[in-house]
């Protein structure tokens, strides 16, 4: 019975609020009170204290009142007859332990060596990963945004034989879950028995060892419960709502392997209060009853083979998975996976061979449904160590099929063919690169099967538009470079038609709301020149997106009369703005960033920022850490954009919103950017250069600072001072 | 002894001295006693000196009073003149906490304060008070004043109809029957019973419901939350039971009767150690207090002070000779106790000037000065100790128990701070671990198989998987029963059992005293509120029982329970079943009119029969009534989700 679980938890929230505390007095003996404390590069102090309670705990000396909170809430044990009520108070102990392990976490950057990794990815000296920053967790979060990954699964323990371990493992990649790793059992790892079976571990992998103790596991929660603040809008010390997204929005569970401890128990209540089950292996009591969590709370004694499917169940979650007729595992947690030079059976195309994928629609009598040939060697018959030409010619009809779609089908080939374990994909067009691995050709594997990758999952995700699909696989370099020419003819075409592709040539926008499956409030107005901040989708994905499914999150919006040309306002998109935001907000410019801009979510790739004494603005991407002339880093920034709000002066864009020529045009447009990181700068050079030269700017790449020439607005002005920067005669911006 | 007095070992002990000591009892006054066959039944009007018209016999019902009054008007005007006496008890039980609210927030009454401030913000929420950025005596004096105003009030209707779902307070509007003020509608309900008033049955009833809504989301309410505000809102709490609490070398002091205010201050007074040194200085150990009755609920709630018994035990107590001072209050006091207490050295005290006895010792409660009247109340039991004759407390083991399910305590158990709420409870109800929930409340009648009616009820109920809710005198005896440990989870269907397990409750949960039925109104609130079961309390699969029911309190109970939409069972008798018309109204017509309605039945195993059809029937239009599909949630249904 719960009781069992319940004592155990209590007995295990003293345990560790006593060793947290003590923790603490040490750490304030060693580094004073005054010390800083955090985890790396994010806005959320330590994130479940600072959700739940409101709290920004960032130096030493703010621990000790948490610590009498976790006191206030701990119960007394449940005594053996006439106890009193302990399902509330065991809940409690199980919060006040999460408090107890945020802190116990922090704690570990201040030692030396760091015990974890800053990285996305586990190294062969160094497995453990600690917090995910706030990069991997925006990067990550659209994911969940999406719901390319329904959920996660977070183990504690170890499974019984390695081979159970990775089979699990895989198991929960092949459905999409992310797979959050802690917690010993008798010291044994289920993260040291992936590694010892040579699986690839981080967050590529979706397989992300947090660390050896229980207390990582909170690291997991900590993702959580950022997730509900920065794409649920939720304010810090909003328990309820926080808890509430988490319960209907974040689909996680805990599967608990080998001997349930007192301190794991005390997670697992903890755990219980975002709504999240634990499955265990172990022959526990269960909690069956209803409410707290969707379902039961805790199920005990599942076989390993059932244990995935149980913990899907008991969770609530529905997973639809196209079963792709290949030897080898798939799905896009394998998407992340690096074949090494080593590992590497053959490689096609890539910098030093030819090669190229090109979609194309046809005539339905000229093309036959499931047709995969190769033409040329396969992967058996190659050298290994090789490197190969290769292209891969997809061709498609259908009734509601247009040649719109052909560039949005033809993207899709790299997260397909790359789903697939033992196959590496990079690029597009005719600048892709492929791996096989050793591994994945020993399994079977052929290139017979990228064709049949693409035609399953091509019906399965496109079938409202498409009827029949064929590919055909070519190996023979002269043919090869044969047909690299029609290809490159045909994208030409395609940027052509493009580049006509503007705001006033279309009446339709689209909007998305795709967002709103974890960030409620917030909607998106997709028009050609204006992609979604996500980056993810452009006007020709939401056109596709609603031939797809008509009642899905992208809808046709018309645009109505126009109110403002020059800011971008039209009554028909405002109407639906209005609605569609309950009426928070009435009217939305397009172009500008400073009245009624576009409102933000959580997923924005990066966000334009006014600097007021330039005259000028910043943008800053998620992938830079570093502090900006603005005062804050992007995480700090990203906490006061999103939720759904108008914040005149912040917008969370797409990068490549930043070269279209719809960029803050109302404000003034790319004549603006006075700042941004360097990688993004250097990303978008020939962009930059082009637009500078279509505007007359001159040398305007040159004079766009970057983190190298300055970190404050004063260096900036100075910065642009010298460079003789557009903006300063400007108009002003405010 | 009487072979129909089916009570607990301990009060068979006393029963059985009484007996031997020449003592008159309840049980013997009520042996000898033949109720009056007519008034029974509702057939005597003796509203004025035309009559006292009695309209029995075969043809009763061709019959007319001498002012013409037909059988069903006569049966009607006397069960509403219950409510309104039932309505006026609880009325003025919350006036007078209103009062002591008022008076502690302006500092005017030493020792008493705004102990539950979050409960004062919460009621002060319900009676849109401000309390942002106030003080809370500031608040307090606002609620306490509105509290008074209910009272009062004359027009519209009480802020308290705000915390019914919205569905019924729709209906209450439509019927015309959202009271105005609580005085106003017990003065209107008195006027018009009168002789030549209302004479039109379907008339008549609604102002009995408006009267007992003004009891139920009333004075009732206003009770509870104030007595929250004042005395702390109580949290599961473990207690003791039965006669075997009395100590043989301790002052004993029994507090009884229904308002907290002044065995509150007894409690804190007791501990004080210039007190336990003055019982020491008279050869006592010290001060042990315990209660009867609902004052004993309310102390035992919120300090888990021992309870000596219900209101058919308060002579018993007297009778162990070992009672120094029984202390009363209002209500369910027996007038017999100074006699029995001549007999022992045992003092009667009563408080309260609306509520004083011949021979017993007057000692006025005042508030104002509560800490000073609260020792000299004690002083004076202490003095009584030397008295003290042969002392015969049974010697059977007491009881335990645990109490204190409020509407808050059930939020916070079932999630904790964080998560609480009625989800739980509801899923439970969904998924027919639980088949529904039945509040046993009310008095216990020596007529009647005393504690058994109570008892064989619970038990067979949670065999049923039915979750009980009891307070008042029911509470008392379902924990002399042992029905109130956790332990009794082992007498529980599997269902049952299996979430009393899992949040460590007893299946019979003690929801306090009998102005705490309010309480019971507000979990079926909220029961609606957290979705599942229907959107309105006549939905849920809930039921209201008063097997051996006594006081007119019980009728006016009942009365708000229906117009809340309950079905709502007595036992005993019920007395309009002397006519057809007015019977067919009280257990036909009242459902069709506000979907509650009065069955009648004594015998407790026939009353879960009762109860578990309804249960079903209400299950089977909740379409609960087969296994629920467990819905799986893809990234669109997830959308659907509140966030």
């Amino acid at each position: 019975m719960s009781k069992i679980i319940l004592a155990g938890a209590i007995r295990g929230a003293h345990l560790v609020v006593n060793r947290v505390e003590k923790k603490i007095n040490e750490a304030i003996e060693k580094f004073g009170a005054g010390k800083t404390v955090e985890l790396p590069n994010t806005g959320y102090y330590l994130p479940v204290i600072y959700g739940i309670l409101g709290e920004k705990i960032s130096k030493l000396e703010d621990m000790p009142k948490i610590i009498a909170k976790c006191r206030e809430l701990l119960p007394p044990e449940p005594s053996s007859d006439l106890w009193l009520p302990y399902l509330g108070a065991g809940l409690d102990a199980g919060m006040a332990t999460l408090w107890a392990y945020d802190m116990e976490e922090a704690l570990k950057y201040l030692e030396d060596p760091l015990p974890y990794l800053v990285a996305e990815d586990s190294t062969d000296d160094q497995l453990w990963l600690g917090a995910a920053d706030d990069v991997i967790l925006r990067k990550r979060g659209v994911e969940f945004v999406d719901g390319s990954a329904p959920g996660f699964a977070a183990i504690v323990g170890a499974a019984p034989t390695n081979e159970i371990a990775v089979k699990l493992a895989k198991e929960l990649q092949e459905k999409n879950l992310y797979v959050f790793l802690a917690s010993d059992n008798h010291g044994k790892t289920m993260s040291e028995q992936l590694r010892e079976e040579g699986v690839q571990l981080g967050w590529n992998t979706r397989l992300v060892p947090f660390g050896y103790d229980t207390s990582a596991a909170i690291h997991a929660m900590g993702f959580a419960t950022r997730a509900a603040l920065a794409f649920g809008g939720v304010e810090p010390g909003d328990y309820k709502r926080i808890l509430r997204y988490n319960k209907n929005r974040i689909f996680a569970f805990v599967l608990a392997l080998g001997e349930v401890t007192d301190e794991q128990y005390a997670a697992a209540a903890g755990v219980i209060n975002y709504g999240f089950p634990t499955i265990a292996d172990s022959d526990i009591p269960q909690i069956l009853p209803t409410g707290v969590c969707t379902y039961e709370h805790v199920v005990s004694n599942v076989k390993y083979d059932e244990m995935v499917e149980k913990a899907i169940e008991v969770r609530g979650l529905k997973i639809q998975i196209t079963k792709v007729p290949v030897p080898v595992s798939y799905g896009p947690a394998f998407e992340g996976e690096r074949i090494k030079k080593e590992q590497m059976h053959v490689e096609f195309a890539g910098p030093k061979a030819v090669g190229f994928e090109l979609v194309t629609m046809k005539e339905s009598d000229e093309v036959k449904d499931g047709l995969c040939e190769v033409i040329g060697p396969d992967l058996a018959d190659m050298e290994t160590g090789s490197r190969q030409p290769l292209a891969v010619m997809v061709e498609v009809s259908g009734r509601k099929m247009q040649s719109d779609f052909e560039p949005i089908l033809e993207r899709q080939i790299h997260h397909l063919l790359n789903g697939a374990e033992g196959v590496l994909h990079i690029g597009q067009r005719d600048i892709v690169w492929i791996r096989v691995s050793k591994k994945a050709k020993e399994s079977g594997l052929t290139l017979e099967h990228f064709g049949a990758i693409i035609h399953a999952k091509f019906h399965s995700e496109f079938n409202n538009i498409l009827d029949k699909v064929q590919v055909k696989i070519y190996t023979e370099e002269a043919k090869v470079n044969e047909l690299l020419e029609l290809a490159r003819n045909k994208y030409a075409e395609r940027d052509a038609r493009l580049k006509g592709l503007t705001d006033e040539a279309v009446d339709l926008y689209y909007s998305c709301t795709l967002c709103q499956s974890f960030a409620p409030n917030h909607v998106c107005v997709i028009s050609p020149e204006r992609s979604g901040l996500c980056g993810a989708y452009n006007w020709l994905d939401g056109k596709a997106a609603f031939e797809i499914n008509p009642t899905g999150p992208n809808q046709p919006l018309e645009k109505g009369s126009t109110i403002d040309p020059v800011k971008g306002q039209w009554d028909g998109i405002n109407k639906f703005i209005c609605g569609a935001s309950n009426n928070a907000i009435e009217k939305f410019n397009a172009y500008s960033m400073m009245e009624d801009p576009m409102t933000s979510c959580g997923c924005f790739e990066a966000i334009a920022v006014l600097l007021p004494m330039a005259n000028g603005i910043m943008v800053v991407d998620r992938d830079f850490t570093g502090m900006t002339p603005c005062g804050m880093q992007f995480s700090t920034l990203a906490g006061s954009v999103g939720g759904g709000q108008q914040t005149p002066g912040f917008v969370g864009i797409s990068k490549l919103y930043i070269v279209s020529k719809k960029f803050i045009s109302a404000d003034g447009g790319l004549p603006r950017l006075a700042w941004m990181p360097k990688h993004l700068k250097e990303f978008f050079k020939d962009f930059i250069i082009k637009r500078a030269q279509e505007d007359g700017l001159g040398d305007f790449y040159n004079m766009i600072a970057t983190e190298e020439n300055c970190t404050t607005e004063e260096e900036v002005m100075e910065f642009m001072t010298k460079m003789n920067h557009p903006a300063l005669t400007m108009d002003p911006m405010l | 002894m009487d072979e129909n007095i089916n009570i607990d070992e301990a009060s068979c002990e006393m029963i059985k001295k009484a007996a031997e000591e020449g003592v008159e009892i309840v049980f013997d006054r009520a042996a000898k006693m033949k109720p009056c066959p007519i008034g029974a039944v509702g057939q005597c009007c003796k509203n004025c000196m035309m009559g006292p018209c009695r309209l029995a016999g075969k043809d009763a019902e061709e019959k007319h009073g001498v002012c013409g009054a037909s059988l069903g008007v006569i049966a009607a005007r006397n069960l509403m003149r219950m409510i309104a006496a039932g309505t006026s008890c609880h009325g003025d039980h919350g006036r007078d906490m209103a009062f002591t609210l008022l008076a502690a927030a302006k500092g005017e009454a030493p020792g008493y304060e705004v102990k539950d401030v979050k409960k004062l913000h919460k009621v002060a929420g319900w009676l849109d008070i401000k309390t942002e950025g106030r003080e809370k005596n500031e608040i307090g004096i606002d609620v306490a004043n509105a509290c008074i105003n209910m009272f009062s009030q004359q027009t519209g209707e009480l802020a308290y109809i705000k915390k019914a779902p919205k569905k019924r307070q729709e209906l209450w509007r439509k019927l015309g029957i959202a009271q105005r003020g609580i005085d106003r509608e017990v003065v209107e309900l008195m006027n018009r019973t009168n002789i030549g008033m209302d004479q039109d049955i379907d008339n008549l009833v609604m102002q009995g419901f408006r009267c007992a809504l003004a009891n139920g989301w009333g004075g009732s309410m206003i009770s509870s939350d104030i007595q929250d505000i004042l005395f702390g809102t109580p949290t599961p709490i473990r207690g003791k039971v039965n006669l075997g609490v009395l100590k043989e070398d301790y002052v004993n002091i029994v507090v009884h009767g229904h308002e907290p205010t002044l065995s509150e201050m007894i409690a804190v007074v007791s501990m004080d150690p210039e007190i336990i040194k003055y019982a020491e200085s008279k050869g006592a150990k010290g001060v042990n207090l315990s209660g009867i009755c609902c004052t004993a609920n309310e102390v035992l709630m919120r300090h888990g002070i021992p309870s000596a018994g219900n209101f058919l035990q308060q002579e018993l107590a007297v009778l162990t000779g070992a009672v120094e001072a029984m202390i009363v209050d209002v209500q369910c006091i027996m007038s017999s106790l100074p006699k029995v207490a001549e007999c022992y050295h045992s003092k009667i005290i009563t408080t309260n000037r609306k509520a004083k006895i011949t021979g017993a010792t007057y000692m006025e409660f005042d508030e104002h000065n509560a800490v000073e009247s609260a020792k000299e109340i004690i002083k004076m039991a202490i003095d009584n100790y030397p008295n003290r004759g042969k002392v015969n407390i049974p010697h059977i083991k007491t009881q335990d128990m645990v109490v204190g399910f409020t509407d808050e305590t059930i939020t916070y158990m079932l999630g904790g701070t964080y998560r609480g709420s009625y989800r739980p409870l509801n899923d439970a109800i969904i998924s027919g671990r639980i088949r529904g929930v039945v509040g046993i409340v009310g008095c216990n009648n020596p007529k009647v198989a005393t504690d058994d009616v109570h008892v064989a009820l619970a038990k067979e109920l949670i065999k049923n998987d039915v979750l009980i809710v009891v307070t008042g005198c029911s509470g008392i005896t379902n924990a002399k029963a042992g029905l109130l440990v956790p332990e009794a989870k082992d007498l529980a269907g599997p269902g049952l059992r299996e979430i009393c397990e899992t949040v460590g409750i007893p299946p019979v949960l003690h929801a306090g005293s009998c102005v705490d039925n309010s309480r019971i109104l507000i979990a079926c609130t909220h029961m609606v509120e957290e979705g599942g079961l229907g959107d309105d309390i006549s939905d849920l699969p809930v039921v209201g029982v008063a097997p051996g029911w006594m006081s007119e309190k019980a009728i006016s109970i009942g009365h708000y329970t229906i117009a809340s939409g309950l079905l709502t069972i007595f036992g005993v008798a019920f007395p309009v079943t002397g006519s057809k018309e007015m019977s067919d109204m009280v257990f036909n017509k009242y459902a069709d009119l506000v979907g509650g309605k009065f069955a009648f039945e004594e015998d407790p195993i026939k009353i879960a029969e009762l109860c578990l059809k309804h249960i079903d029937e209400k299950r089977k239009l909740l379409g609960i009534d087969k296994a629920q599909e467990r819905v799986l949630y893809d990234m669109e249904k997830r959308r659907e989700l509140e966030a």
